[in-house]
């Protein structure tokens, strides 16, 4: 008597068969036939055509017989749903049933059919069901809000269920207290808006942390997974939960476990790190760490792919565990590759010989993937603890004598390595190497080789020979080999050119005649051209001392790091990737660890959009226009002899270095031909006065600058506009690659160059730059009128800041009116566009207010003298052509002078009484 | 066989998976996170038969794997073993079970006390007894333990004699290198307990050496504070079969290893090789070692061993490479020694990498890391049990290098 049966039954009339027996008066056929009908689903056969026969059955006192109707319903309830809409019915009479079992398993099976016209019936039940005294009934219909949420999200918020399911957050029962968080935070996973559907204030965590001690495992993993999602307001109320949390650490479920040392991993960025509460847990979370990798395979990858993220931000945690990621050889090979990983992340001085010897076994071993990721691990070792790099060498030239062809080749890979690391130390095995150069056929291991040879020609006495030999298939190799072999031939000549010329030629001419690949005929020309017409400078070029490789290449970046750090335990931890890399439909959400506050009560929120990663402007406008802005403008000024610092992407910063040499010429020479301009204009403009210039203001300070401080003004010369900066590096570092971008504003300002800053601009160091500004830019109304928005961009990030351009540079030099016009002009402006000011304290005479003004260009059209008052008629024009018209009144004797102004826009009025202000009080 | 939880799934997704599965050669090696454009596979190997997930979003994967192995427990202890004919002869139960189990992608109940008052496990006298009166396997009243404060132990259990067993279970896991220094060891203990006791019993179970434990995990019974506090294990037991706590000695204290190899293999001779492997007992408290058995995987290119046994039987599979040699007890007077030839592919590659020991052993009697229960007490009921504990200590992954 088993099931199997069930299975048999493959013969033609089948369904029929069944239909009959599901219409039996007997109970005992009927269950047998769902039962039969069931099978056939599991198996993925179609047994829908029976939908309404099944149904029938659906009313019936044994709950068997109604598990497996529902069941039945569950698949085929979508494809069918005028028929579903008669078990409705059923489903609400169940929901009212005496049995708790009954009313649960109705509601759980409602929700579970996604159809749309059963969620309208759903919602009388399940609010119903929210409220049952019946606590299993309350937490199973927890579940189905979030069912019914993935249905019809609005549905669930208009009906207010949100609501009852915080209600439930406080619940009584552990386990419904479980089920409502995890209903809420798949439902916040799947929110369109990103935002978050329900707050967790410090009430809400106090009641969940008390769940937490007596709910299920699973209940568990989804009360700790929302904690993580908390920011706490200050360091007292991280370091309390991070104490509740600690026992789960010893819990026996592996999720559980991970899920624990996410929430503690993110909140010790909070607490101060010398805390003796920091280095206790520190001490604490490596045992549960460690006891997952004697669980089953499965569990170990998971947990080693999340140590490796927490080895990255935390070394401290198991840095004396590196025994118990030592390989057995009958470990999964997905488990071995990662362990290695890890070993190499967490080798020291200290343990480096028990890591050595290690990976020696591994290179022995049968698995060709793993024994080369071994090779590879014991180069990195040398790279990274210096101390060992001897240890290292021997280790390799070991393997390299054990002729195992895959294991040379991979130790040839890694020694090219060595010696970029550390040149002139090891070259004494380069003859050992060079013993093995018939059985590389691997395109990599044949390029390191080539490198090795080229780059310690002098040594090799039969470099040639060697080089030769390669060169003889050249059309076959790799591209990459190709290359290697150009540039270490040319090396090559350079170093011996006596005997080497014809051989030098051969690959020149192959590599630029005989080859379709472009980037090998472009460096074969190179070389060509440099060679043929300054050899010194091609030696300078081609035997440039190289900057030294850094130790670790497959860091995570840091920001990384710091997001999945917050997805410990999660796919996104699994894939090193953060989750909007890789999950459908999943908002902009990104999480951030917080940073840790010194002052306390403030706190930072933990979960930040995307779009206000970087600094924050203050209006909304500025974000849209800003953002959407091209800031890969090119570096301008690039100064060869100042090269990048070394840099651990060193094809990027290649390129970018050839880019900006190539560009080098240009912006270099318009640079000296602008500041000769600005010379012979200062020279010229010695006889007249300068004009007005507002003393430099801070524009950005250096702490929303991440160390770059920005004061400035802006001047008006020889009839152009220009922008004062005064750049000032406060940080650690040096910053290149400045770049200006200037929003859309009222006068249509837009630089008439790209910014000039000379690169690199050293810590500690200021630079005064002069950027000339057009008006020909686009156009858009400020508030207040004279501000302009600004993004100044360099190595660091993108800062963005606002400032107000003084009124005066927008004064054109051919402001002055004829004085007929003046009058007619004066008379057609109506009444209501005129301003009156009043300028106090001046102590100007009106000679001295001419001059001031006509430095300016203000233009004095009229003097008249009135009742012993000076009246002034002076005229000036914007760039943007609106003229305006004003009346001095100056009493001698009375500081206070009365200016009217009249203009056709109003809009500029503030601005001019604001520059007469300025001048005349200067 | 395939059961969903939320909207339905198509079986193509498997693809992935059947694609993964042909590129490996070792049923073992297929990763347990597999992406495919849609979903993600989560899957586990377990007694020849994959159990994949199908998840849509981002979950935690060990929540994944663990509830995967919680179906695979349940299914054991249900059918008392977990394979595919066992599976597919039960398999409306095992739907049942695995409805009850999960809920909207949310574990519901996972304790096999409680599931098995929901779905009685079947048994030959209920599924006689069903049909002839036609009742069904499928309780219809609510779990009482689902809800309690004690979700793991069901109400109302009676038995005529009242026992508890404790068996202290240790395993070494070791690498030895090549010289017979130990490169890494460590203990991976447990307690399993089979605890038939009548109404509620409060146990407690203190140890005479509780500082010995570098961590630990417990079954969610044992109360977490009074363990910090006072070291001692006090817990409401669930019925039957369950682990109480397993445990890891490790890193910072000294194992003894139970067991010397003394071993000579050579491939360099010409027509095969020569090997030799003594077998010994060390620092075992006068225990006898027993069923030792060692597994030495061949390199591919060895056709056969010619050996001779002082005792036991050995085997050499000539398709998986595998030498195994059954010694049985480990008698001090006389320790086991196998020597003989190997015979190697003529012209095959010189072998340079020397194969790894894999070594199972038990001994009763003793716990290898010293742990020794102190005292069992129990609370809350009146008669009294009988109490009962048992240590042995096993070879976990214990392998030595050649």
């Amino acid at each position: 008597m088993t099931d199997s049966k069930y299975f048999t039954t493959t013969k033609k009339g089948e369904i029929f068969e069944l239909k009959s027996e599901l219409n039996s008066e007997k109970k005992e056929k009927k269950r047998e036939a769902v039962k039969k009908v069931i099978a056939s689903m599991t198996v993925g056969k179609d047994v829908s055509a029976l939908f309404p026969d099944v149904v029938n059955c659906m009313q019936t006192d044994n709950l068997e017989l109604k598990k497996l109707v529902y069941l039945y319903l569950m698949n085929y309830a979508k494809s069918h749903p005028d028929m579903a809409i008669m078990a409705v019915n059923t489903f609400v009479k169940d929901c009212e049933d005496t049995n708790p079992l009954i009313r649960a398993l109705a509601v759980r099976t409602m929700g579970c059919i996604r159809v749309d016209k059963i969620t309208e019936y759903l919602c009388e039940p399940l609010r119903k069901c929210l409220k049952d005294e019946d606590p299993y009934v309350r937490k199973t219909a927890a579940v189905c809000v979030a069912k019914l949420y993935d249905i019809n999200a609005q549905l669930v918020e208009d009906q207010g269920f949100l609501d009852q399911l915080k209600d439930l957050l406080s619940d009584s029962n552990p386990m419904v207290v479980a089920n409502a968080v995890a209903a809420l935070s798949e439902m916040n996973e799947t929110n369109i808006s990103g935002s978050m559907l329900i707050e967790m204030n410090s009430q809400t965590i106090n009641k969940l942390l008390t769940a937490l001690n007596e709910c299920t495992e699973w209940g568990q993993v989804f009360i700790l997974d929302s904690l993580a999602n908390y920011s706490p307001k200050d360091d007292r109320e991280a370091l309390s939960i991070c104490e509740r949390i600690t026992p789960r650490l010893a819990h026996a479920n592996a999720a559980v476990v991970l899920s624990a040392v996410k929430v503690l991993m993110k909140f010790m960025e909070i607490l101060p790190s010398d805390s003796d509460f920091v280095s206790t847990l520190t001490k604490k979370l490596a045992p549960p760490l460690v006891t997952l990798l004697s669980s089953e395979p499965e569990v170990q990858y998971v947990a080693l792919r999340n140590i490796n993220l927490i080895v990255q931000k935390r070394p401290d945690i198991l840095k004396q565990e590196m025994k118990v990621f030592f390989v057995k050889y009958n470990d999964p090979i997905y488990v071995k590759l990662e362990k290695l990983d890890i070993m190499i992340r967490l080798a020291s001085q200290a343990n480096i010989a028990q890591v050595l010897s290690e990976l020696k076994e591994y290179a022995t071993e049968v698995d060709v993937d793993f024994v080369r990721k071994a090779v590879r691990a014991i180069g990195r070792c040398a790279i990274k603890v210096e101390q060992s790099a001897e240890r290292c060498v021997s280790t390799l030239l070991d393997l390299i004598q054990t002729k195992v062809n895959y294991v040379v080749q991979e130790a040839i890979v890694v020694i090219k390595d060595i010696f970029r690391k550390y040149p002139n130390k090891y070259e004494s095995i380069i003859s050992t190497l060079c013993e093995n150069l018939d059985t590389l056929d691997e395109p990599e291991a044949r390029a390191s080789m080539i490198w090795i040879i080229g780059e310690y020609a002098e040594r090799i006495d039969n470099a040639d020979e060697l080089l030769e030999s390669f060169l003889e298939g050249f059309q076959d190799e790799n591209t990459q080999v190709q290359l290697q072999l150009l540039t270490a031939i040319v090396k090559l000549f350079l170093k011996r050119p006596s005997d080497t010329q014809q051989l030098v030629q051969q690959v020149l001419s192959l590599a630029t005649q005989d080859s379709d690949n472009p980037d090998l005929r472009d460096r074969g020309f190179i070389y060509w051209r440099l060679l043929s017409t300054d050899p010194a400078a091609a030696k300078e070029v081609v035997l440039a001392e190289k900057p030294l490789i850094s130790e670790e290449t497959d860091l995570l970046e840091p920001t990384l790091l710091d997001e999945l750090i917050c997805h410990i335990s999660s796919l996104a931890s699994v894939y090193h990737k953060p989750p909007s890399a890789f999950v459908e439909g999943r908002p902009g959400l990104r999480k951030s660890l917080p940073a840790r506050n010194d002052i306390g009560g403030s706190s930072i929120p933990a979960v930040v959009t995307t779009s206000q990663a970087a600094v924050i402007p203050s209006q909304e406008s500025l974000i849209g226009d800003l953002l959407s802005m091209d800031l890969s403008a090119p570096p301008t000024t690039y100064n060869p002899a100042t090269a990048p610092s070394p840099s651990v992407d060193l094809l990027a910063s290649g390129i970018e270095s050839l880019l900006t040499s190539d560009l080098n010429s240009v912006p270099a020479t318009s640079a000296a031909s602008q500041s000769s301009i600005g010379l012979i204009g200062d020279i010229f403009s010695v006889p007249t006065p300068s004009s007005y210039v507002p003393p430099k203001q801070i524009w950005l300070t250096a702490e929303s600058g991440k160390g770059l401080e920005i004061t400035g003004t802006f001047s008006r010369k020889n009839g152009i506009i220009n922008m004062e900066f005064l750049f000032k590096n406060k940080a650690m570092q040096p910053m290149i690659g400045f770049a200006i971008q200037l929003n859309k504003n009222s006068f249509g300002l837009t630089p008439q160059r790209p910014l000039q800053v000379v690169n690199p601009l050293i810590p500690g160091g200021s630079q005064e730059v002069s950027l000339p500004l057009s008006t020909t830019g686009a156009v858009q109304r400020m508030e207040p009128l004279t501000s302009l928005q600004v993004a100044i961009k360099n190595s660091i990030d993108v800062f963005y800041f606002a400032c107000i351009v003084p009124m005066n540079v927008f004064f054109v030099e051919d402001g002055q009116m004829d004085k007929r016009l003046f009058l007619s002009t004066w008379k057609d402006i109506p009444a209501q566009n005129e301003m009156q000011y009043t300028i106090q304290n001046i102590l100007c005479n009106a000679e001295v207010v001419v001059q001031k003004m006509t430095q300016n260009n203000v233009f004095t059209i009229a003097k008249r003298n009135v009742e012993g008052q000076d009246m002034l008629y002076q005229s000036l024009k914007l760039t943007n052509g609106i003229w305006v018209l004003n009346e001095l009144k100056i009493q001698p004797g009375n500081p206070n002078i009365t200016l009217s102004l009249k203009t056709q826009a109003l809009d500029v009025a503030p601005g001019i009484y604001q520059a007469y202000e300025a001048i005349l009080r200067n | 066989m395939e059961k969903h939880w939320k909207s339905v799934v198509s079986r193509s997704v498997c693809d992935y998976f059947f694609e993964q599965q042909r590129k490996i050669n070792n049923p073992e090696d297929i990763p347990p996170v597999i992406a495919t454009p849609h979903y993600y596979l989560i899957s586990i190997y377990r007694s020849n038969m994959y159990f994949v997930a199908v998840c849509m979003t981002e979950v935690p994967p060990l929540f994944v794997i663990e509830f995967l192995h919680r179906v695979v427990e349940t299914f054991d202890d249900y059918f008392s073993e977990c394979t595919e004919s066992i599976i597919k002869e039960n398999y409306v139960v095992v739907y049942e079970l695995l409805d009850e189990m999960l809920d909207n992608g949310f574990p519901l109940a996972t304790e096999s006390n409680v599931l098995k008052e929901l779905i009685k496990p079947p048994t030959i006298l209920r599924t006689i007894a069903n049909t002839v009166t036609g009742k069904s396997n499928v309780s219809a009243t609510l779990p009482t333990g689902q809800l309690s404060n004690v979700p793991w132990r069901r109400t109302g259990v009676k038995y005529t004699n009242n026992e508890a067993y404790f068996d202290v279970v240790e395993e070494v896991d070791a690498i030895i290198d090549k010289a017979g220094s130990t490169v890494f060891a460590e203990i991976q203990g447990y307690i399993d307990c089979c605890i038939k006791l009548s109404g509620m019993p409060d146990l407690s179970l203190s140890f005479m050496n509780p500082r010995l434990f570098d961590d630990v995990s417990f079954h969610p019974c044992v109360r977490f504070k009074r363990w910090e506090a006072e070291r001692i294990l006090s817990f409401i037991p669930p019925d039957g079969n369950f682990r109480l706590m397993s445990y890891h000695i490790g890193s910072q204290s000294v194992v003894g290893i139970p067991i010397y190899i003394r071993h000579n293999i050579s491939f360099k001779d010409i027509g095969g090789g020569r090997v030799d492997i003594t077998v010994g007992p060390r620092q075992t408290v006068g225990r006898t070692v027993e069923n030792v058995v060692l597994e030495i995987p061949m390199p591919k290119s060895v056709l056969n061993c010619i050996l001779n046994p002082s005792q036991g039987k050995y085997s050499f599979d000539p398709v998986t490479k595998i030498l195994v040699w059954d010694v049985g007890r480990i008698d001090i007077s006389k320790v086991p020694n196998i020597r003989g030839t190997i015979n190697v592919q003529a012209g095959a590659p010189l072998i340079e990498s020397n194969p790894s020991i894999n070594v199972k052993f038990t001994i009763n009697q003793l716990a290898v890391s010293g742990l020794k229960v102190n005292r069992l007490d129990m609370y809350g009921e009146k008669y009294k049990p009988f109490k009962g504990v048992k240590y042995i200590t096993k070879a976990g992954k214990f392998q030595i290098r050649m």
